[in-house]
């Protein structure tokens, strides 16, 4: 039967199924093609930001890390100040952010009445694909100024000259600074994180909550006890995915942060972060080792926010039940 | 055990009224953007924003030429970003399966669908940029196709892997090959879900600025040959909103309710696409 079957469909068939054959291997080929292409873009971006940065690495050393000097004039640069600014503002947005997203989250999961949930999770949603450029926008022309006028100012007129509290809050009362930037990042990164933390939580299987209640626990208990410690390295790798996007931010900060070089000296001073810099310098670059610096700076970028990402990632994976 | 219920109870109740505070405060705060992005640029809205180019400071003028040439470039970047994607998810799904390597993709893709845009602006100067010595609408179009792909892969994956597999069973026993199955049954069953991810996709790098600062570069004219520096909207919103002319911060805040209102409905027709799949 088998025999037969074979024989006769290679008689019939013969022309056909090589032709198809072809057609078969082209197809998996070409789907391989494009499947390696992402690995190659992604090690092509590795490549051209180490052989674009190299000059500034030779040049500075591992001090390019730890200098806070950047000046075009002198030709001297250093990491150090936005490094620093973006760390900054990254941790910041992130601890404004984290409460509130956690908060919508166990909302809309557990104590939102259906009806309610559904229309305003797709809000949250929707408001995370607004592009950052809006953001940015709205702190610059609308956040900052009212910031100025009725926190900074206010604020500052009370502290006393020369004290600990006075030289935190220190700096120019027009809005743009590391803390207003970080507000911003905060709002950006929240429906983004919320929506994860949605997920991530309606991912908890019902018998276990319902265990949790059985039990006799508060809806509190349940939510803190046994619901997030379930999830907990899911918890922790949606923190990683917001703090990723807040290092990587540019548009949002580019705005309001104030793009001062330099460390960062105080909470309502001006600074930089290595994206806004790269975003502000590199059209303008004047010589060879400011754009190696530049690109260098985007190296720094890359090795952080990669870290954090593939953190975040292997953790997300780890929780999929 | 009355006075330790009642602090359970108690304490159960601020937990609840937090959290409905934070929702709150989050949905306020999204209300308060929307709000000056509605008041602040719904009066700039006129026809001459879609049939004028860009103005010099104190004249009248739109944004014809940033439109144009944001319009291109997603277009072309998405045509990239289609091919790439659609194929690299279908290895993914179909003959990657489990094996390491498209374990090593999967996690590569993951990680880039939030890699800092900025970055890949740098990358595809590098490129594409610096050796020809010109900035042009190709280079913006590739870096837009960068940040574009993984959203496709990603969807086209998910999509794909929720096929049936008596679908394929089916077309085999039929005599196809896979590649076959693939093409003609596979994919014509997913074809919406394709389009949804097409459409997220498109969402995310409409609104992109970072990528395109050191490709495109921006135009202030209108430009129809990709091979120049090409005006976007972002680009263009950029720049105006920096600037210190009231009429230029105008069109900036014209130009981001455009872009925030087309990204909202892309995105929610992408939505719907997606809901009239799960449906059937």
């Amino acid at each position: 039967m088998a025999t037969r079957a074979g024989s006769a469909s290679g008689l019939s068939l013969g022309g056909v199924r090589s032709a198809s054959r072809w057609g078969e291997y082209l197809f998996r080929a070409a789907c391989f093609s494009a499947a390696t292409l992402l690995l190659a873009a992604l090690a092509g971006l590795v490549i051209s930001l180490a052989v674009g940065g190299w000059p500034a690495l030779k040049a500075f050393g591992w001090r390019f890390l730890v200098t806070a000097e950047w000046n075009p004039v002198t030709d001297l640069y250093g990491a150090a100040g936005p490094v620093v600014g973006t760390l900054a503002t990254g941790f910041l947005a992130l601890a404004m952010a984290l409460p509130l997203a956690i908060g919508v989250a166990v909302f809309l999961t557990e104590f939102c009445p259906r009806r309610l949930a559904q229309p305003i999770a797709v809000a949250v949603e929707l408001l995370a694909g607004i592009p950052s450029i809006v953001y940015g926008m709205w702190g610059l022309f609308v956040f900052a100024p009212w910031f100025a006028a009725h926190v900074q100012a206010p604020l500052v007129a009370q502290l006393n000259e020369g004290s600990l509290a006075a030289r935190l809050f220190a700096g120019v009362p027009n809005g743009a600074n590391i803390f207003t930037a970080s507000v911003i990042l905060a709002v950006m990164i929240l429906p983004y994180m919320a929506a994860v933390f949605r997920e991530l939580f309606l991912s908890v299987p019902a018998q276990v909550r319902e265990a949790a209640y059985g039990l006799g626990s508060t809806a509190f208990e349940a939510v803190t006890k046994v619901i997030i410690p379930y999830v907990r390295r899911g918890v922790v790798g949606v923190v990683m995915l917001g703090l990723g996007r807040a290092l990587g931010e540019t548009m949002a900060v580019t705005f309001i942060i104030g793009n001062a070089h330099g460390l960062p000296s105080s909470l309502f001073g001006a600074g930089s972060t290595i994206a806004s810099t790269i975003a502000n310098e590199f059209t303008e670059a004047t010589g060879e080792l400011h754009t190696a610096s530049l690109i260098a700076l985007g190296l720094v970028l890359f090795v952080i926010t990669f870290a954090v990402l593939a953190i975040a990632r292997a953790l997300l994976a780890s929780e999929r039940h | 055990m009355g006075t330790r219920s009642v602090r359970r109870r108690a304490a159960n109740a601020a937990f609840v009224a937090a959290t409905a505070l934070a929702t709150l405060v989050a949905l306020a705060a999204l209300f308060l953007i929307l709000w000056s992005l509605v008041s602040q640029g719904l009066g700039g809205l006129s026809g001459a924003i879609f049939t004028q180019d860009q103005p010099a400071p104190g004249s009248p003028g739109g944004l014809r030429n940033a439109i144009v040439g944001s319009l291109m470039m997603c277009a072309m970047g998405m045509g990239i970003a289609l091919v790439v994607g659609i194929l690299a998810g279908t290895w993914l799904s179909e003959y990657g399966g489990q094996s390491r390597y498209a374990h090593i993709i999967r996690f590569l893709n993951d990680v880039l669908l939030s890699a800092p845009s900025i970055l890949v602006g740098l990358f595809v100067y590098e490129l594409m940029v610096a050796p020809f010595q010109g900035f042009s609408a190709y280079a913006g179009a590739v870096a837009l196709a960068f940040l574009a792909t993984p959203v496709v892969v990603r969807t086209t994956e998910d999509i794909l892997a929720l096929q049936p597999g008596a679908l394929r069973e089916a077309g085999m026993a039929l005599g196809a090959g896979r590649a076959k199955v693939i093409r003609t049954i596979i994919w014509r069953g997913a074809r919406a879900g394709l389009v949804t991810g097409g459409l997220l996709a498109f969402a995310r790098i409409s609104g992109e600025t970072a990528p395109l600062l050191f490709t495109s570069l921006g135009n202030q004219y209108l430009n129809l040959d990709p091979s120049q520096p090409m005006a976007a909207l972002p680009t263009t919103i950029f720049q105006f909103a920096l600037s210190a002319f009231d009429d230029w911060r105008q069109l900036a805040w014209t130009g981001a309710l455009l872009i925030a209102g087309a990204v909202l409905i892309i995105n929610i027709v992408g939505r719907l696409l997606a809901r009239e799949v799960s449906h059937k």
